[in-house]
């Protein structure tokens, strides 16, 4: 049981360790600027430049966050403060449900509705060619897919903060916006941010809706109409070729141990944070 | 009105709104896939593997992908249960309650849930480039239980801690070694929040795609080998949605109809069986 246990604990050491070994031979050919800074991505002539890749994920994973969290919020104080008990009760299988559906499903979805309305409608009224599939159709499809982690950790990180501390803002003649605002929010502020970084890390390393909907061109997005190509999605998109050409392994491990290393620090961030609020209420 | 109350029901109005665009949210995705599902289903989707020039539009259904995502999903989830098993009761049964280490293993679980499932995939096919494995329901198994073993074991974990210590006191003074008073009592005590763990992972495992791109491949015939290719559902749904043919894209929207219902049957099941199963347990 020990030796299971300690497994559990090594698995994350293991999977660094193993992933950075595979990308070693191309972190010893080039140099981090030649990967990192470089927007030419042709693995059969040698230019491996993540760039594009990168900040095709900064911005679909920030168009996500940027629609998923006023919501979020919304709707999490909205449950834990104002709402009835059952009304509460009520709304937990709806977000266990859409914590469920698989992301290709979300993806299909994404594709029979969100692309076809960019294009024909939000597009067009920007007056933008676009062909939907965008920035923007990842960022709607991933947001709705975080709103139940941010909802949830939220909700629970508003159940945490005391009672009476409402009490006695609503007793000094506050109104419940007010409490909310000045007081049980304040309160829950670390939490609420570790809420959007978990909600943030998802969003990140989604693969398959995001392969679906955004187009995956890469080249560096100049708006939210514009397609763009994920670090996840070339990794799913070149599994095949990547044996016969040499280095390209090499430069899709990279590409995971990246999504690994930065999904790793935001989650544990966030775990250290939640981690201290719940002992300070235990 | 002073503006204090404008304020407040401005924001009570906002809050009601974004409550009802999430909600709604919801109710489209299913709605949408319900509509668009449901003329291309037929039995044949259900009954048959892909026929000659399926691809093109012929006939045949993604039985294949239907028993070869349950084999998968299914052998994730007892692989990642005799992982789970061990690990949760060595934290509530064996370990003291206030321990580093247990923290730490806690901790790491937490994290190790957050890390996206393309990279257990990638993990899992360095694992398997390793001991020469090639891309088949093995590998796909491997892959999927290490990403939903994390989720299991923290989900068992929360009920476990939730197990009251006289319980387990009280199995020590009637002479109960660890052993047995972890497997029956705190097990069996623990069971209906068990079996919604293992309900999650199964979930899960059945409905995840990145993972499985690499390690479990893909092939047209129901096949139970552990060393050879397997479709899955999720892939399906992909694959068909990619192709150029109308006809084929409708069988996608069908396909994520079935995968569909299977989830919301499952989250539907798990609610019935731990409703079932509180009656056996001890409050």
């Amino acid at each position: 049981m020990f030796l299971v246990t300690a497994f559990a604990g090594l698995l994350l050491f293991v999977m660094v360790l193993a992933l950075y070994l595979k990308s070693r031979p191309i972190l010893e050919t080039k140099t981090l600027g030649q990967l990192f800074l470089a927007t030419s991505w042709s693995p059969s002539r040698g230019n491996f430049g993540f760039l594009p890749f990168i900040v095709g994920t900064l911005w679909v994973t920030l168009a996500a966050v940027v629609i998923a969290v006023p919501l979020c919020l919304l709707t999490a104080v909205f449950l834990s403060e104002y709402s009835p008990r059952w009304l509460r009760e009520f709304a937990q299988p709806p977000i266990d449900l859409l914590a469920g559906i698989p992301s290709v499903v979300y993806g299909v979805w994404g594709v029979i509705v969100v692309v076809p309305i960019i294009k024909d409608h939000l597009g067009p009224r920007f007056g933008s060619y676009t062909t939907g599939y965008s920035v923007l159709a990842g960022g709607v499809v991933l947001a709705i897919m975080i709103f139940p982690v941010i909802i949830h950790i939220s909700l629970e990180v508003l159940a945490a903060v005391k009672f009476e501390v409402r009490e006695v803002s609503l007793a000094l003649g506050a109104t419940r916006w007010q409490t909310v605002k000045h007081v049980v929010l304040r309160k829950a502020l670390p939490g609420i941010f570790a809420a959007v970084v978990l909600g943030l890390s998802r969003a990140f390393g989604e693969t398959m809706s995001v392969l679906m909907v955004t187009g995956n061109v890469a080249r560096l997005p100049h708006s939210v109409f514009d397609p763009a190509y994920t670090l996840p999605a070339l990794i799913a998109n070149n599994y095949g070729e990547m044996l016969s050409i040499p280095l390209y392994d090499s430069a899709l491990l990279l590409a995971s141990l990246i999504l690994l290393l930065v999904t790793l620090v935001f989650n544990a961030f966030s775990q250290v944070i939640l981690a201290r609020l719940s002992r300070r209420v235990a | 009105m002073d503006r204090r109350r404008i304020e407040e029901r401005f924001f009570q109005g906002l809050m009601v709104l974004s409550s009802l665009v999430i909600f709604l949210s919801l109710v489209l995705i299913l709605v949408d896939i319900l509509v668009k599902g449901l003329p291309a289903m037929n039995l044949a989707m259900i009954t048959q593997g892909p026929k000659g020039g399926f691809y093109l539009g012929k006939e045949g259904g993604v039985l294949n992908a239907i028993v070869g995502s349950a084999a998968l999903a299914g052998g994730a989830t007892i692989l990642s249960f005799f992982l789970s098993l061990p690990v949760v009761l060595y934290l509530n049964v064996y370990l003291r309650q206030s321990s580093r280490f247990s923290a730490f293993i806690r901790f790491s679980l937490d994290v190790l849930w957050g890390v996206p499932s393309i990279v257990y995939g990638a993990f899992g096919f360095t694992l398997m480039l390793l001991f020469g494995i090639k891309a088949s329901l093995l590998g796909g198994i491997i892959a999927v239980s290490l990403l939903i073993f994390p989720i299991m074991s923290r989900a068992m974990d929360e009920v476990m801690k939730m197990v009251p210590r006289e319980l387990l006191e009280t199995s020590y003074s009637l002479g109960a070694t660890r052993l047995e008073a972890g497997l029956k009592v705190v097990l069996r005590q623990a069971m209906p929040g068990i079996l919604t763990a293992v309900l999650i992972a199964f979930g899960r495992g059945i409905g995840d795609a990145a993972s499985v791109i690499f390690t479990a491949g893909f092939s047209d015939h129901v096949s139970f080998s552990l060393f050879r290719p397997v479709a899955t559902l999720p892939l399906a749904i992909f694959y068909q949605l990619g192709t150029p043919f109308p006809e084929v894209q409708d069988r996608a929207y069908a396909s994520s109809l079935i995968l569909t219902l299977i989830i919301v049957g499952i989250s539907v099941f798990t609610r019935l069986i731990t409703r079932r199963f509180r009656s056996y347990t001890i409050r």
